[in-house]
C-alpha cells in the first residue's frame, strides 16, 4: 500500500464528508430553518426527480444555446482578430494595450445597456458572454503567435516553408498551448457571465430558474439546480481537457 | 562543367543591423569574401558578435545582406534554397510537438519531397546518425546530444549537397561534442557533403575543418584562413596528435588579440553608456 499516494485523497474525501455531515447535523437538529438550508435528503429527492422528469431541459437548452453562440462568436472572432493583429508588429503595438485595457474594465457594467439594446431575452446574455470571452481569446492568440520561438520559424524557412504551410504546421502548433489556455478561460468566463446575467434579468435559463426558486423559497429544488449546474460545469471542464489532449496529440 | 564552380561563393558580404545612419546601427560583418569548394568543410571561428552566424544566415538565404552577394552552385542566393542547402541550428530547433521521425517528415514536406519517399529517407537518415530506436520519441524525451543528432538527421534527409551548421554542438558537454564531432567527420567522408560550420571551439574547428576562417572582432572581417591538411574521416588519434595541437596553438595566436578586442568592446564602461543610450 502506498500511503503517501492515498493520503491526499483521504483528506479530500474527509473534507467533503465533514461538510455534508455538518449540513446534516445543522438541518436535523432543527437549529437551522429548512428555508435557508433544506435537509440533505430533500435536496437529494429534488435532484433525483429533476433528473428523472427532465424538467431541466428547457432551461438547459436556453443557457446552453446562449453559451454555444456566445463562445463560438468570441472564439472565432478572437482567434481571427488575434491572428490579424499578431501578424504585424505595428498592429500589436496599437491593439495589444488597447485590448488589455478594455479587458480590465468590468464588462458586467455594460449589462443594463445590453438589456436596453438587445432586450431581456437571450440577446443580452449572448452579447455579455461575447464581451467577456472575447478578450482572453484575442489576447492569448496575439501573445501565443508573437512568442513563437524564432528558431522554429528559421528552421522551417530554411527547409522551404512559407505562407499557409508555415502557419498551419509551425505557427499554430507552436502557439497552440497559449491560445488554448485563452479559449478555456473564455469558455469559463462566458458561462459565468451568462449564468450571472440570467440571474439579474431574464425570462429563462438555469440562472433564471435558480433565482426564481430562491424567491419562491423552494430551497430544496434550488439546491438541486445548483448541484445540477455544478455537474454541467464539471462536464464542460472534462470535455475541454479531452479536446486539449486530443488536439495536442493528433491534429497538430 | 559545374565541377569547376565552387559550391559556395561569398563576395564582399556586409551585414549591418539597425536603422541606417542611426547611432544604434551595428556593423556586424564587413566585406567578407570566401569560396567553399565542393566536399570541403570550412569552419568559421571568431569572437562573439563577429558576424559569423550572420554570414551563415546570408549563405542559407535566411537573411539578405546589406551589401555583397552569395552564389550557391553558381546561382545567386535570393532566399532559402532547400533543394541545395540544409541547416542545423544551435539547439531546440526540433518541433517539440512532433516526434523525431515526424520532424524529419515535416522537413521533407516543407522541402517538397514526394510523399512516397519520405518514410524511407527518414529511416535512412535516422540510421545514419544512430537514432533509429528513438524515431517515435518526442524531442523533449531526448538528451541534448540526441536532439542534435536528430536535427542533423532532419537536415540529412533533405539530401542536399550543402550543410550549414550554426554552432550545432555549442550547448553540449565536451565529451558529447567530441563524439559527435568524430561521427560528423565519418559522415562527411562518406557523403562528400560541403559543410560550413560555425563554432566557438578552437579544438572543434581544427579537428573538423579542411580550412578554418578566422574572423576579427566586430565589425567582423575574415582575418586569416588556416588550412588543416588531413583527410576525412578523422580518427580519435588525430585529436591527440602533435599536429592538431600545433594548429590549435596557431589558431589561438591569431584569435587571441581579436578576442581581447571583442571583450573590451563590451567592458563595464561601454555597457553603462549603452544603458544611458537606452533610456533616451
Amino acid at each position: 500500500m502506498n500511503f503517501s499516494r492515498i493520503a491526499p485523497r483521504m483528506v479530500q474525501a474527509g473534507f467533503a464528508g465533514a461538510v455534508l455531515g455538518a449540513w446534516h447535523l445543522a438541518t436535523s437538529s432543527g437549529q437551522v430553518s429548512p428555508l435557508l438550508l433544506p435537509p440533505l435528503a430533500s435536496v437529494y429527492r429534488a435532484l433525483v426527480s429533476l433528473l428523472a422528469t427532465g424538467n431541466f431541459w428547457p432551461d438547459l437548452r436556453v443557457t446552453g444555446s446562449e453559451l454555444l453562440i456566445a463562445f463560438s462568436i468570441a472564439a472565432i472572432g478572437g482567434c481571427v482578430i488575434g491572428y490579424l493583429v499578431g501578424r504585424s508588429g505595428y498592429a500589436v503595438q496599437v491593439f495589444d494595450p488597447l485590448f488589455a485595457g478594455l479587458y480590465s474594465i468590468p464588462a458586467i457594467l455594460l449589462f443594463p445597456l445590453y438589456v436596453l439594446f438587445f432586450g431581456i431575452g437571450p440577446g443580452s446574455k449572448i452579447a455579455m458572454g461575447i464581451t467577456i470571452a472575447f478578450f482572453p481569446v484575442v489576447l492569448s492568440t496575439i501573445a501565443g503567435l508573437r512568442r513563437v520561438d524564432r528558431v522554429y520559424i528559421s528552421a522551417a524557412r530554411s527547409m522551404g516553408a512559407s505562407g499557409p504551410r508555415m502557419f498551419w504546421r509551425v505557427m499554430l502548433p507552436a502557439a497552440f498551448p497559449v491560445i488554448f489556455a485563452g479559449l478555456r478561460m473564455g469558455l469559463i468566463l462566458a458561462f459565468l457571465a451568462i449564468l450571472g446575467t440570467e440571474m439579474v434579468a431574464s425570462f429563462a435559463g438555469l440562472g433564471h430558474r435558480i433565482v426564481d426558486l430562491a424567491e419562491n423559497m423552494d430551497s430544496a429544488r434550488m439546491f438541486a439546480y445548483v448541484v445540477f449546474v455544478v455537474g454541467i460545469a464539471f462536464l464542460l471542464n472534462v470535455a475541454v481537457s479531452f479536446v486539449d489532449a486530443r488536439l495536442r496529440r493528433e491534429a497538430l | 562543367m559545374s565541377g569547376a564552380t565552387p559550391a559556395i561563393q561569398v563576395e564582399r558580404v556586409t551585414q549591418a543591423f539597425g536603422p541606417p545612419g542611426s547611432a544604434r546601427r551595428i556593423l556586424a560583418l564587413e566585406e567578407a569574401s570566401i569560396d567553399v569548394a565542393r566536399g570541403e568543410l570550412v569552419c568559421l571561428i571568431g569572437p562573439s558578435g563577429c558576424g559569423k552566424s550572420s554570414l551563415l544566415n546570408v549563405m542559407g538565404g535566411l537573411a539578405a545582406p546589406s551589401s555583397g552577394k552569395v552564389w550557391i552552385d553558381g546561382e545567386l542566393v535570393r532566399g532559402p534554397s532547400p533543394r541545395k542547402v540544409a541547416y542545423v541550428f544551435q539547439e531546440n530547433a526540433l518541433f517539440p510537438w512532433r516526434t523525431v521521425i515526424e520532424n524529419l517528415k515535416l522537413g521533407m514536406e516543407f522541402g517538397r519531397i514526394p510523399k512516397g519517399e519520405r518514410h524511407e529517407r527518414a529511416t535512412r537518415a535516422l540510421e545514419a546518425v544512430g537514432l533509429s530506436e528513438f524515431a517515435g520519441y518526442y524531442p523533449g524525451q531526448l538528451s541534448g546530444g540526441m536532439k542534435q543528432r536528430a536535427q542533423l538527421a532532419r537536415a540529412l534527409a533533405l539530401e542536399t549537397e550543402i550543410l550549414l551548421m550554426d554552432e550545432p554542438f555549442a550547448a553540449l558537454d565536451e565529451q558529447t561534442r567530441m563524439v559527435l564531432g568524430e561521427d560528423l567527420s565519418v559522415l562527411l567522408a562518406r557523403t562528400g557533403k560541403t559543410i560550413v560550420f560555425v563554432t566557438h571551439s578552437l579544438m572543434e574547428a581544427v579537428f573538423l575543418a579542411d580550412r578554418v576562417a578566422v574572423f576579427s572582432a566586430r565589425p567582423g572581417r575574415i582575418k586569416h584562413i588556416l588550412s588543416v591538411e588531413e583527410g576525412h574521416p578523422r580518427s580519435p588519434a588525430f585529436m591527440t596528435s602533435a599536429k592538431l595541437s600545433a594548429l590549435r596553438n596557431q589558431l589561438y595566436e591569431i584569435l587571441h588579440d581579436e578576442i581581447r578586442k571583442a571583450m573590451n568592446l563590451r567592458g563595464p564602461e561601454s555597457a553603462s553608456q549603452a544603458g544611458k543610450g537606452e533610456e533616451r
